[in-house]
């Protein structure tokens, strides 16, 4: 299991390779990508993401742990960056192995879910025409009481 | 105890993080002291709905007790992913 909260861009590829390297007990890896959205009038020139250092580690490893324990899994991998993004640039992956593909895609949906409403991070989206905090969504807390 | 404050919060209350000497005996009360002090908190406290709690890293409610905790931090729902 590999948490990593990061400023830096990943290489999506070369995470994705390591991941799946020298595993042959594990025949499904599945791998999410999340990548800042232009906003619909193309108007996005920066997504700033903040964080709660500390917390955000110790958040994603209970999340990734949970998924763990709950489903048979392989490994997991989650990264996610914060600081600022230009639309295009990918915020955060995650991967997860497990002998059969149920099983890997459940645990990714999970992970998903998770991190997204209980891992500390905000995100800003600055436009022309000013800044704005992006707004929890009901719908993402709603998704956690499938689980 | 230090309280920390993240995004909106962060910037409505003007800064990140301070020390605070309190004798709060839960959440509740840590917040109607400091909406006490300065309108920029009771403007940042105003809808505890909006509001999110972590007492030493972990996820909490407004009615836990504050015994022991060496960090508070406030902020809105989390927009991760």
């Amino acid at each position: 299991m590999r948490i990593a909260v990061q400023e830096a861009a990943f290489d999506l590829g070369a995470e994705a390779n390591a991941f799946a390297a020298g595993d042959d007990a594990n025949g499904a890896i599945v791998t999410f990508t999340g990548v800042v959205r232009d906003l619909a009038n193309g108007d996005l020139d920066v997504m700033e993401i903040e964080h709660y250092p500390g917390m955000t580690e110790r958040a994603l490893t209970k999340i990734a742990q949970e998924a763990k324990d709950r489903w048979s899994l392989g490994d997991v991998l989650v990264i996610h960056r914060h600081g600022r993004l230009a639309p295009g640039d990918r915020i955060m992956m995650v991967a997860t192995a497990a002998p059969h593909r149920k099983h890997a895609f459940e645990a990714a949906e999970y992970l998903m879910d998770y991190l997204k409403s209980r891992a500390p991070f905000w995100k800003k989206e600055v436009t022309h025409s000013g800044a704005e905090w992006v707004a929890a969504k009901d719908e993402d807390e709603d998704a956690l009481t499938r689980w | 105890m230090d309280v920390l404050y993240f995004a909106w919060v962060r910037e409505r209350i003007g800064l990140p993080k301070e020390k605070v000497e309190s004798q709060a005996a839960t959440v509740n009360d840590l917040v109607a002291e400091l909406s006490a002090r300065e309108d920029r908190y009771a403007a940042a406290f105003a809808d505890l709905s909006a509001l999110r709690v972590a007492l030493d890293q972990e996820l909490s409610d407004f009615d836990a007790s504050l015994a022991g905790v060496r960090e508070v931090a406030f902020f809105p729902p989390m927009t991760g992913g």
